[in-house]
């Protein structure tokens, strides 16, 4: 991701009030083209919040945002024209047929009659759905009716993509194929916005990530990045053939942070995991202790993510 | 970049989505129990409960039913397709294509404008075929229907705009009101025959225009002066429309 590429989403300082309640506040951060941002954050974060500001559903409390240059507020039509969006529990239309909810969605955005239906074929095709497109959207299972609402985002020819958890509630094989079909789509020049609750898949598919908290943005960058920036979570794992040593006689060892021991497993935290895993190997020679297992290991995207929203929850709490 | 993208201001594409907004409705939702319970059932109940035991002449009854049953059907479509999309959870994704809600509404209205316009013929044929009742004025009858179907839609699509746990509610609602407006307006019995405090609520209801103009179209004398009931209930229509806008944004994101 090159930091040239023209930025497609501009937020700045998105405010959404519900009541007394700030879902949103002061949310800022630009998203290139050809990205795949990912945003996380706890239940209740203001995600979907954040996404129905963008798209246009929900009016914003204060601040704005630009879609391929259009400001959401004041040029609402032209900035939802650039976009598709696959909202979080949303649902086809169960009474038409496969082949009708795509070519609606086409019409509804205007794309001329053959674009449409080339288009609508190939992407049916492509979700492995065309066999059925005379069927009732109602004989589908979960998984595949989220494959077709994809399709009738895509039938619109976006340039951005949004997806509320797009995932969620899926079999393996569906989110796989969902995933591969969202890289797919972002190596074909599409910016995706994809809200997600899983690690993983943050990790796995995103250029950079926004975690955000209670409303707020607690941190926004390359997933390694953030990762690295946790140098003090990063421990070795370590476990011994006869039981564990006390934990003060490693805690001892240069280098070491923290001991933590849960079933036979030692974590040893450190900001220099690899030179504490030699120290550990010299420990146990010394004391003749057979080693059954010894690593060192980086912080997961989850620990990030628990240790920011974490963090502002003290905030919060002070 | 398609080409097709930024067009979205200009009227044009609106007007092309409002008639895809009608095309929708009438796939989804013109054959849905609820849509044929209060727009056809309704008035064909209505009407034998008012024939039987009543040995008026049939031919002052016909503009009368011709006026319920267009009260009916014209308005059953709007409440149900806003309540129906939001708990279909179609309804966020609909309003975030690059249609502006006006589009939106109008293409509910004009679904309801044109079910309720189609099946009033049914009556019309009825009332003419069974009855010595003939049309004499063939141009208020049509005002009268056009004008009518049109307000009454516009009146559903306001009533759909609160956001209902169910669309069962927001059926409740509408015939909450549909209900009283129809017994004051002159359907069963003529305004002038009505009691006194009727005769002050009548002028409150689209219905009673609507009426006085099919009356006037089968050849009776009409209750109002003829020029007042077309500007009323064009005087509705823009009132309703603002109203559908005001209250369908106000409620847009409320339970999506
Ligand atoms: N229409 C609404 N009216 C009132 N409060 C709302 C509304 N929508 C959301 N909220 C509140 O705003 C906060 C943020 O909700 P939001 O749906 O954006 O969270 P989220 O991050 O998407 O959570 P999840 O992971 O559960 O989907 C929550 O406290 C929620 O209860
Ligand atoms: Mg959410």
């Amino acid at each position: 991701m090159s930091t040239d590429s023209p930025v497609v989403i501009d937020v700045r300082g998105l405010v959404k009030q519900f009541g007394s309640l700030t879902a949103v506040n002061g949310v800022e951060f630009d998203i290139r083209r050809n990205e795949i941002f990912g945003f996380l954050g706890p239940n209740g974060a203001g995600k979907t919040t954040t996404v129905r500001m963008l798209t246009g559903v929900l009016e914003p409390t204060d601040g704005t945002a630009t879609i391929q240059g259009h400001d959401i507020r004041t040029e609402a039509l032209l900035s939802r024209a650039h976009l598709a969006s696959v909202p979080e529990e949303a649902n086809v239309y169960l009474d038409l047929s496969l082949w009708q909810n795509v070519m609606l969605m086409g019409q509804l955005y205007g794309v001329p009659r053959e674009e449409r239906r080339r288009h609508g074929a190939e992407l049916l095709d492509a979700m492995g759905l065309l066999d059925r497109k005379k069927q009732k959207a109602r004989t589908l299972s979960k998984g595949l009716r989220q494959r077709l609402l994809l399709c009738t985002a895509l039938v619109t020819r976006p340039e951005v993509l949004f997806l509320d958890e797009p995932t969620s509630g899926l079999d393996v094989q569906s989110a796989r194929l969902i995933r591969e079909i969202v890289r797919d789509l972002n190596q074909n020049g599409i910016t995706i916005f994809l809200t997600t609750h899983n690690m993983d898949e943050a990790e796995q598919m995103c250029s950079r990530v926004a975690i955000i908290s209670q409303g707020e943005i607690a941190a926004i960058d390359k997933p390694a990045r953030l990762r690295s920036a946790m140098r003090s979570s990063q421990y070795v794992e370590v476990e011994f053939e006869n039981g564990p040593p006390e934990a003060a006689a490693l805690g001892g060892l240069p280098g070491v942070l923290r001991v933590q021991s849960d079933a036979g497993r030692t974590h040893l935290y450190s900001e220099q995991p690899g030179r504490v895993a030699g120290e550990v190997a010299v420990f146990a020679r010394d004391r003749g202790l057979g080693i059954a297992h010894l690593s060192t290991c980086r912080p997961s995207l989850e620990d990030v993510f628990l240790h920011f929203t974490g963090e502002l929850k003290e905030e919060a709490a002070r | 970049m398609s080409t097709h993208v930024e067009t979205h201001s200009t009227w044009q594409r609106q007007a092309h989505g409002m008639l895809v907004i009608i095309k929708k409705n009438a796939l989804l939702y013109y054959l849905k129990p609820p849509v044929l319970i209060f727009g056809i059932l309704f008035p064909v109940f209505f009407f034998l409960a008012f024939k039987m035991g009543r040995p008026i002449a049939a031919t002052n009854v016909v503009p009368g039913m011709i006026a319920m049953a267009l009260w009916f059907t014209a308005s059953a479509v709007g409440p149900l397709v806003t309540p129906w999309e939001r708990q279909a959870r179609t309804y966020e994704r609909l309003i975030s294509t690059p249609l502006s809600l006006s589009s939106i509404i109008l293409g509910d209205i004009g679904s309801g404008l044109i079910f309720g316009g189609c099946l009033s013929i049914v009556p019309i044929i009825i009332g003419l075929a069974f009855t010595d009742a003939a049309v004499t004025a063939l141009g208020l009858l049509v005002l009268g229907i056009v004008l009518g179907a049109l307000s009454f839609a516009t009146l559903g699509v306001l009533l759909a705009a609160p956001p209902a746990a169910s669309p069962s509610n927001i059926m409740l609602l509408s015939n909450l009101v549909r209900l009283p407006l129809l017994f004051v307006s002159g359907v069963f019995l003529p305004i002038a025959e009505m009691p006194g405090w009727a005769q002050w609520v009548a002028p409150i209801s689209p219905l009673s225009y609507a009426g006085d103009l099919i009356r006037a179209g089968f050849g009776q004398a009409p209750y109002f002066p003829l020029w007042l009931s077309p500007v009323m209930l064009i005087v509705f229509t823009a009132a309703l429309i603002a109203g559908a806008h005001k209250f369908h944004r106000r409620w847009r994101a409320k339970g999506l």
